[in-house]
């Protein structure tokens, strides 16, 4: 990180809520920019060279869909979108077209930044390519080096593809993975809506890995979204 | 005429009549002994004189026949454009009906009541043109001569031997409210005839000699008189009746007319409704129909019982064998008077054979009068019907050859039997050609036997001539024996075939009725009936439907159906709102390509019903319009039928939505302002304190609100999931998922409230994938599981469990808490019903109407009961599809790669 503070561009035409938002963020020693529509938004995205976006996918003006595609075109900054239940296709085209996670209305304010730092942190180990080459998560243990998977210190034998999946949200892990990406990403493209696929060897990973995989600690499902690799 | 003596229901209809407001037009007649006294002169002077009086007076259609003096006084009268009709290439004329219905005047003049419209106008008479104007208020002033007044249609047959086909109904008469006798003496009408000032119609022209003689002209006249005065009399007595004046009724009398098959009763019936009318009787038709009467002979009857109800006389129609004994019964029960009854019209030996029914009614009648009359065919209906005796040959050729046979069996037998024996061989061709070939072969055979017995077998050989004496005795009784098996078998065979009708019609209305009875929905009912009545009555049949703002919507018919086209459309609407048949085999709008009939039940109108014959040679005779009649009717109950249950279930959802707003209300008036007010209550606080508030306060107060916050956010969740699942607008998105998968996410989303649980889940590793909409079914398992740690105390153990049952999985989530107060099993899966668990301020009665919903869209079901050991226990079942090898596939994927 350098040495003069991150700024955080938000997105959000509800006045309310970056009212809340300004005094969380900058007592986390980030600068603020706010902006109430999208077309905004998009112009400042540009110009206050922001390190990452918190976008409300509900805006006055244009889609909050359209405002990620338009950063997308010349940037890879973490988005975070905010978004409320009970519209999970909302979320998915959001993360499909590339934001990076969510986060649902109403949150509190820890939940907001433990997810900024999560986002931040797997952008700058991507930028830099460094990853460790063992990954530690409560009793589960990667050695990417040597494509080693232990439970409990045990070796656990996975087949190709469960390595494969299991290192692919290890990857983004503390970032949430929609079906169609870790469909695109493990299987390949063209194979985007077998998600039964994906939901069998998820199945077949926790029964694995997991110590009780009905009650998972680690490879958690977000219903109707994706799947998140939580490290802690 | 036929009921002087008014009675409560005359009474009501005179005083309805009278009333200011009366919906009804006014009828005035002029009425003419004949053609030439001036009849249309006489309206138009009286028309002159309502519109000087400042009413509104329209022509409608009135015919001058080019007089110059009739012509200058319709010149100065609004007069209607008369409706075009090209019939047979040629241009007619006609009363616009629809046009005066338009214009609706006050008062219109319609010339010419009996006349017949032209093929193409609504009604085939004019006189129900003039009804319809009646009915829509309008006053109608009309002519009419004497010869055309039904009753009398005989009488004046007689008098000037000319049959007049255009007459108008009696009831029509009687139902005038004026009727004004234009008079003049026969010698003066004689006159103007001579000078040229009558204009003649055709059918008079022909037979000018007898109508225009002047002792036919004083016979119609007296006719007229006595027509005007009797219509005056009646009206005299009614006004009697109204004002009170006491009087005694002239007679007491009931005349009961004896109505047959023969077309000889027409002018009994006639004979009878004068005498009724002179004696001022009320008068009753009656006819016996017994089993074995069928064909023609039925037609008859029923076509005369038709003309004693035209006439006005109460109709009945009784079953039986015996008909005198019957007639007698009945005039008896009816206090009937005089009995009328023609004169019997058949051979003398026919009355030896069957008894004569006059003899044994004047015998049995008591003191009831016996009036005998001469009875007359009208029309070209001859007395019997002729035996079908049409030669076709191979029915004729069949004979000859069984005939043949039977002489052939007769040769081989004669060795051994006597001669006589023989005959029976040809009495059994008899009887084989009676009942296969019919009466006409039949009666060939019986005459063609002894004929050949003869010559085969009686000595002389080969000769017709009989020597021994005996022989012609077997030869007569052979032909008499042949002749009766014939009429015998064919009597048999006719009644068998109307039987047979009878039973096949009466078949096809029980079934249909009983699959009218099955039917649940509008939809199936209008198929069923289309198909039933278009396979009994050979007709295309659409059912026209009244929408709720009463227009016809033809249902499931053809593209290319009658059913689309405007003019039949136009007739079906007619139909609707006259509640008439119409259409053709009618008299009203015969045009039409098919037959119209009001779909209607008592209480409400529902459409109508179209048939149009496949075949050029459809008809109608009284029994099938009766069936008719009865499949309607079955179709228009049980139509009705499904309109109200629609209409209940429209009132029990409405009532059940009605519950639901004010549970909706009640749960956001409190549920929702409890949250709002502990949120503003804390935060005012917090801003407006006059004082310092301490640490602790200022904590616990930022804490409420969180929580409040937290809680209202809960509630809204709920409601809009309940709100999205009520809409009916939610498609499942149904694939394959693990259950431990939907489970987990429910437990994620729940880690916050279950730490002080114990959360035991006991799927097996091997259960198979179910194809659910993974994102309800966790809300499911999130407000089973909330359920649960909310009504249990901490410490607590809840348990998941699943089974595989035949074709469905069980899941149960059980808890080992104080479990559901007994009887609220069922009561708590309704919306806004909450458990009264004083510990849980936070429910908002939603979640487990939520979970039923869910799982009733999964075609599964959900229920509570209590723990034998105790606790609650939830349970669910979900059907189980079988589910596809995607070990093998997946497999195949691994392989791939």
């Amino acid at each position: 990180m350098n040495s003069s503070p991150m700024t955080i561009l938000v997105i959000e035409d509800e006045v309310p809520i970056r009212r809340f938002l300004r005094p969380a963020i900058e007592a986390a020693g980030y600068r603020l920019v706010e902006c109430g529509t999208g077309k905004d938004g998009i112009l400042q995205a540009s110009q206050a060279h922001p390190g990452l976006v918190i976008l409300d996918l509900g805006l006055p003006d244009i889609d909050g869909l359209e405002v990620i595609k338009q950063i997308r075109e010349w940037s890879k900054i973490p988005i975070i979108i905010l978004s409320a239940r009970g519209i999970e296709t909302q979320k998915v085209a959001a993360l499909d077209a590339g934001a990076d996670d969510y986060i649902q209305k109403p949150f509190g304010v820890a939940e907001l930044m433990a997810r900024i730092r999560v986002a931040l942190r797997h952008y700058h180990s991507v930028q830099q390519t460094e990853s460790a080459p063992i990954i530690q998560a409560g009793q589960i243990s990667i050695d990417l080096t040597r494509r080693e998977v232990r439970r409990n210190g045990a070796l656990v034998h996975l087949t190709p593809l469960e390595y494969q999946l299991l290192t692919t949200l290890v990857k983004h892990s503390g970032l949430v993975m929609t079906q169609r990406q870790l469909l695109h990403d493990v299987w390949g493209p063209g194979h985007a809506d077998e998600s039964h696929y994906l939901r069998i060897y998820m199945r077949q990973l926790r029964q694995k890995l997991e110590d009780n995989p009905a009650n998972p600690q680690h490879l958690i499902t977000e219903a109707g979204v994706g799947y998140r690799f939580r490290v802690e | 005429m036929s009921e002087d003596r008014p009675n409560p229901d005359q009474l009501l209809s005179h005083l309805q009549a009278q009333e200011p407001n009366a919906p009804r037009g006014r009828l005035k007649v002029f009425l003419g002994m004949c053609a030439g006294v001036g009849k249309t002169y006489a309206m138009l002077l009286e028309a002159h004189e309502k519109m000087r009086s400042g009413m509104d007076v329209v022509a409608g259609y009135v015919e001058t026949h080019r007089r110059v003096e009739t012509q200058a006084l319709l010149k100065d009268l609004e007069q209607l454009p008369r409706l075009e009709i090209s019939y047979r290439g040629v241009q007619l004329q006609e009363f616009n009906l629809d046009a005066a219905l338009l214009r609706k005047p006050r008062l219109i003049l319609v010339d010419e009541l009996a006349h017949t419209n032209a093929e193409g106008s609504r009604h085939s008479k004019r006189w129900q043109d003039v009804v319809e104007l009646l009915e829509a208020g309008i006053d109608v002033v009309t002519t009419l001569n004497v010869q055309h007044i039904e009753s009398l249609n005989d009488v004046i047959a007689k008098i000037t031997g000319i049959i007049i086909r255009e007459t108008v109904p009696d009831s029509i008469i009687e139902r005038a409210d004026e009727i004004e006798l234009v008079d003049l003496p026969p010698d003066d009408l004689l006159q103007r005839l001579k000078e040229g000032k009558v204009y003649l119609p055709q059918q008079v022209e022909r037979a000018v000699d007898h109508f225009f003689k002047r002792e036919s002209l004083v016979a119609l006249r007296e006719l007229a008189l006595r027509t005007t005065a009797q219509q005056v009399n009646r009206q005299v007595q009614m006004e009697r009746a109204v004002s009170g004046t006491t009087k005694t009724w002239p007679t007491d009398e009931r005349l009961l007319v004896c109505v047959g098959p023969s077309p000889l009763s027409a002018r009994v019936i006639r004979t009878a409704r004068r005498m009724a009318s002179a004696m001022q009787a009320t008068w009753l038709a009656v006819a016996v129909e017994s089993p074995t009467l069928t064909g023609p002979p039925l037609d008859h009857l029923r076509r005369n019982l038709r003309l004693a109800e035209r006439l006005g006389a109460q109709v009945h129609t009784l079953v039986g064998e015996q008909v005198a004994d019957e007639i007698v019964a009945f005039a008896k029960s009816n206090n009937i008077t005089k009995i009328m009854i023609g004169k019997p019209a058949g051979p003398i030996w026919r009355e030896w054979l069957r008894g004569s029914v006059i003899e044994t009614v004047i015998r049995n009648s008591g003191d009831i009068d016996v009036l005998v009359v001469k009875g007359e065919a009208e029309g070209n209906g001859s007395p019997d019907a002729p035996i079908n005796l049409k030669i076709s040959t191979p029915p004729y050729l069949w004979v000859l050859l069984v005939l043949g046979v039977c002489t052939a069996i007769a040769k081989l037998m004669s060795p051994f039997f006597s001669p006589v024996n023989l005959t029976m061989i040809y009495m059994a061709g008899v009887v084989f050609a009676s009942i296969r070939l019919g009466i006409g072969p039949a009666i060939m055979a019986s005459v063609l036997s002894p004929l050949l017995f003869n010559f085969f077998f009686t000595e002389p050989y080969h000769s017709f001539v009989v020597r021994d004496t005996q022989y012609i005795f077997t030869l007569i009784v052979m032909l008499v024996i042949g002749l009766i098996i014939s009429g015998l078998t064919q009597r048999v065979q006719r009644q068998t075939q109307a039987l047979r009708s009878r039973y096949l019609r009466t078949i096809s209305l029980y079934f249909m009725s009983r699959q009218l009875a099955g039917a649940a929905d509008r939809d199936t009912l209008i198929k069923i009936s289309t198909r039933h009545v278009g396979d009994v009555f050979q007709c295309e049949t659409v059912i026209f439907e009244a929408e709720p703002n009463s227009q016809l919507e033809p249902r499931h018919a053809a593209p290319s159906s009658f059913a689309h086209i405007p003019s039949e459309q136009a007739t079906a609407h007619w139909v609707f709102e006259h509640q008439q048949w119409a259409g053709c085999h009618t008299d009203t709008l015969r045009s039409a390509q098919a037959l119209y009939i009001p779909l209607t039940t008592s209480a409400r109108k529902l459409g109508v019903v179209a048939l149009r014959p496949r075949q050029a040679t459809f008809t109608l005779d009284p029994e099938q319009r009766h069936l008719l009649e009865s499949f309607i009717a079955q179709l228009a109950i049980a139509l009705e039928r499904t309109l109200l249950v629609q209409e209940a279930q429209k009132a029990q959802v409405q009532a059940e939505s009605e519950q639901l707003r004010s549970a909706l209300l009640s749960c956001v008036s409190h549920d929702l302002r409890t949250p709002l007010a502990s949120i503003t209550g804390a935060a005012s606080t917090l801003l407006e304190s006059p004082q310092p508030i301490s640490e602790q306060t200022r904590n616990e107060l930022l804490r409420s609100i969180s929580e409040e916050g937290a809680r209202l956010n809960h509630l809204v969740g709920k409601l809009l999931d309940m709100t999205r699942l009520e809409s009916g607008s939610l498609v499942l998105q149904q694939d394959w998922y693990p259950l431990d998968e939907i489970v987990g996410s429910a437990l994620e989303r729940l880690r916050d409230i279950t730490s002080h649980h114990r959360i035991q889940i006991e799927l097996p590793p091997d259960l198979p994938l179910l194809f659910v909409d993974g994102v309800l079914l966790g809300e499911v398992f999130i407000n089973l599981l909330e359920n649960g740690v909310k009504y249990t105390p901490p410490g607590s153990t809840i348990t998941i469990r699943s089974e595989m049952l035949a074709g469905m999985i069980r899941i149960v989530v059980e808890d080992d808490g104080p479990g559901l107060q007994p009887g609220t099993e069922e009561a708590i899966f309704h919306r806004f019903v909450r458990a009264p668990a004083d510990h849980s301020p936070t429910g908002t009665g939603l979640g487990l109407a939520i979970c039923k919903a869910i799982v009733r869209l999964h075609g599964g079901q959900i229920g509570a009961e209590n723990r034998p050991a105790g606790g609650a226990r939830f349970w669910l079942t979900l059907p189980q599809r079988s589910q596809p090898d995607f070990m093998a596939t997946l497999d195949h994927a691994e392989a791939l790669r």
